[in-house]
């Protein structure tokens, strides 16, 4: 569905990415892991069209979809839930799932969505007129997702959604993106909790500075990353204390 | 009584003014974090519209809504032609792009018009009063804040109910996000230009209507009245924007009206020593953002 071929960018001078290579199946729940500074939410970037590539091709359906415009890529059915979740905090719970919806014209869809997410997410109907900003951080992130979901996406990308959230929370996250992969969903997920991700995965990329250096699944990651080097337990260290903020 | 009355009247009349000025600014700020200093010479533009077709056999209020039409299609077209091209380049480079558009725009004036000032027409009710207790009040003023109310109100509407217009507060707190829901940027920035060319040129009918004519320098007072209002409000906040406006005018007006005579040509002394002390004690503006319409780099 989904496909990165020798992906490279940079900020400024800085290169971020050396050649990123990677594929995500139909109904796939990939996760691309490694230690902070890896180049793991550049590469999203470069996905969501945030982030040009300097070189490298970005394939999503067949079609290519390199260097396009955020507003466009998420008409082609890519959806992100953004690190640090991104909402919109002077708007109220409604207005920023009304602009999740932006690509979809029709109004009575809409309202059936709505009722959809209020389903799957009570806690934000109830606070459906406030602002989302004054709401607790896992509050912020199932808003998050609920955002992403109403533009009806056909690959979901999480950015390190459990940062920053309590340890409660971030099993809830998890199960909820577990969740929506059973229902179907294509999803790429980056975290640096690698020990969640890995739990919940069909497949997994370990990327370490700008590069993939291993894949596989969960269980041939395990066994290569504990094998070959000692800087994942230092990431895994991180990602662990990382979770807890 | 009445002197209380046609002070008040004054203020909300200025202040209506300075409230839709900063208003526009702001919009661009918000969404560009950009001053546009180039958002002054659409008060001109408006102003040597309303000349041009004086003497033409259209209506006043028709020749009014032309030149509200021409400050919009001017700040369009300033974003499109002057800014559009820079926008990735560096926010530097666009606040120099401004001061080149505002030169241009002036030096146009001067050598297509000329240095001199312009009579603009007005309709007959600006230069009528009506009679309350003692007090002369004009009628240019009541307008003047009418309007205002009812530009104001459907504005909020706007930003509060269409999609369009939640989109364009989402996008002055975080652009990136707001494109990639599908919000195309090119759109919300031509719709944030083409608002606040609407407001200048209202702002320009009234502003103009105080001295009925037209200079190419005319619009820099009511850019640093903006300016200075939206410092005083905060600016990242519309609510602030368009309170340091009423408050700047009531600043303005309470000076003149109650400062001893020889103290009056020190006004703008005592106008700018105020902004001093709110910059020092609420730096971050008389309403602060902090519930939300924060922005982030």
């Amino acid at each position: 569905m989904l496909e990165l071929r020798d992906i490279h960018a940079r900020y400024g001078a800085v290169r971020v990415l050396h050649g990123i290579s990677l594929d995500v199946e139909q109904g796939e729940l990939v996760a691309i892991v490694g230690a902070n500074g890896a180049g793991k939410s550049t590469t999203l970037s470069t996905v969501a069209g945030v982030v040009k590539p300097s070189a490298g091709e970005i394939v999503f359906k067949g079609e290519a979809i390199t260097g396009q415009a955020p507003e466009a890529i998420v008409r082609k059915g890519i959806a992100m839930v953004p690190e640090n979740r991104d909402i919109f905090s002077a708007l109220t719970v409604e207005q920023n799932l009304r602009l999740g919806a932006y690509i979809r014209g029709d109004r009575a869809e809409y309202l059936d969505d709505l009722a959809q997410m209020f389903d799957l997410f009570p806690i934000l109907a109830e606070r459906r007129s406030q602002a989302a900003g004054t709401m607790s951080g896992g509050e912020q992130q199932q808003l998050a997702i609920a955002r992403a979901l109403m533009s009806h996406p056909q690959l979901l990308i999480f950015d390190e959604p459990s940062l920053g959230l309590s340890p409660k929370l971030v099993e809830q996250v998890f199960a909820l993106v577990q969740k929506l992969h059973k229902e179907g969903m294509t999803i790429l997920l980056v975290e640096q909790n690698v020990a969640q991700a890995l739990n919940i995965a069909d497949r997994a990329y370990l990327i370490r500075m700008g590069k993939v250096e291993a894949e596989g699944t969960p269980q041939e990651l395990r066994r290569t990353v504990d094998v070959e080097s000692a800087y994942l337990g230092a990431a895994t260290a991180q990602a662990a204390s990382g979770g807890e903020l | 009584m009445s002197e209380v009355f046609g002070f008040i009247v004054s203020a909300l009349s200025l202040g209506s003014m300075y409230a839709l000025m900063a208003l526009g600014l702001v919009l661009i700020y918000g969404i560009l974090k950009l001053v546009n200093f180039a958002y002054g010479e659409l008060i001109m533009v408006a102003g040597y519209t309303l000349y041009l077709l004086n003497g033409s056999p259209l209506p006043w209020l028709v020749m009014g809504l032309c030149a509200i039409l021409a400050a919009v299609v001017a700040s369009v077209a300033t974003e499109y032609i002057a800014f559009r091209p820079i926008r990735d380049k560096s926010l530097t480079a666009m606040l120099i792009t401004s001061f080149a558009v505002s030169t241009l725009f002036q030096n146009a004036a001067l050598l297509l018009i000329s240095p001199r000032s312009r009579v603009v027409p007005l309709p007959d009710l600006f230069s009528q009063s009506i009679a309350v207790g003692n007090v002369l009040i004009q009628w240019r003023d009541i307008i003047a804040v009418v309007v205002t109310f009812v530009l104001l109100g459907a504005l909020t509407l706007l930003l509060n109910r269409t999609v369009l217009g939640i989109a364009l507060r989402a996008a002055a707190d975080n652009m990136r996000m707001t494109r990639m829901l599908g919000v195309p940027a090119n759109l919300l920035i031509s719709m944030a230009f083409a608002i606040s060319g609407l407001l200048a040129g209202t702002v320009a009918l009234f502003w103009l209507g105080r001295t009925a004519s037209v200079t190419p320098g005319i619009g820099l007072e009511p850019l640093i009245v903006a300016f200075v209002a939206t410092v005083l409000g905060g600016l990242n906040s519309l609510v602030g924007a368009v309170v340091g406006g009423y408050v700047l005018a009531l600043m303005t007006v309470g000076i003149n009206t109650f400062l001893p005579q020889d103290f009056v040509d020190y006004r703008q002394a005592f106008t700018f020593a105020l902004v001093i002390l709110v910059l020092l004690f609420r730096p971050e503006g008389l309403i602060s953002s902090k519930t939300g319409t924060g922005n982030r780099p």
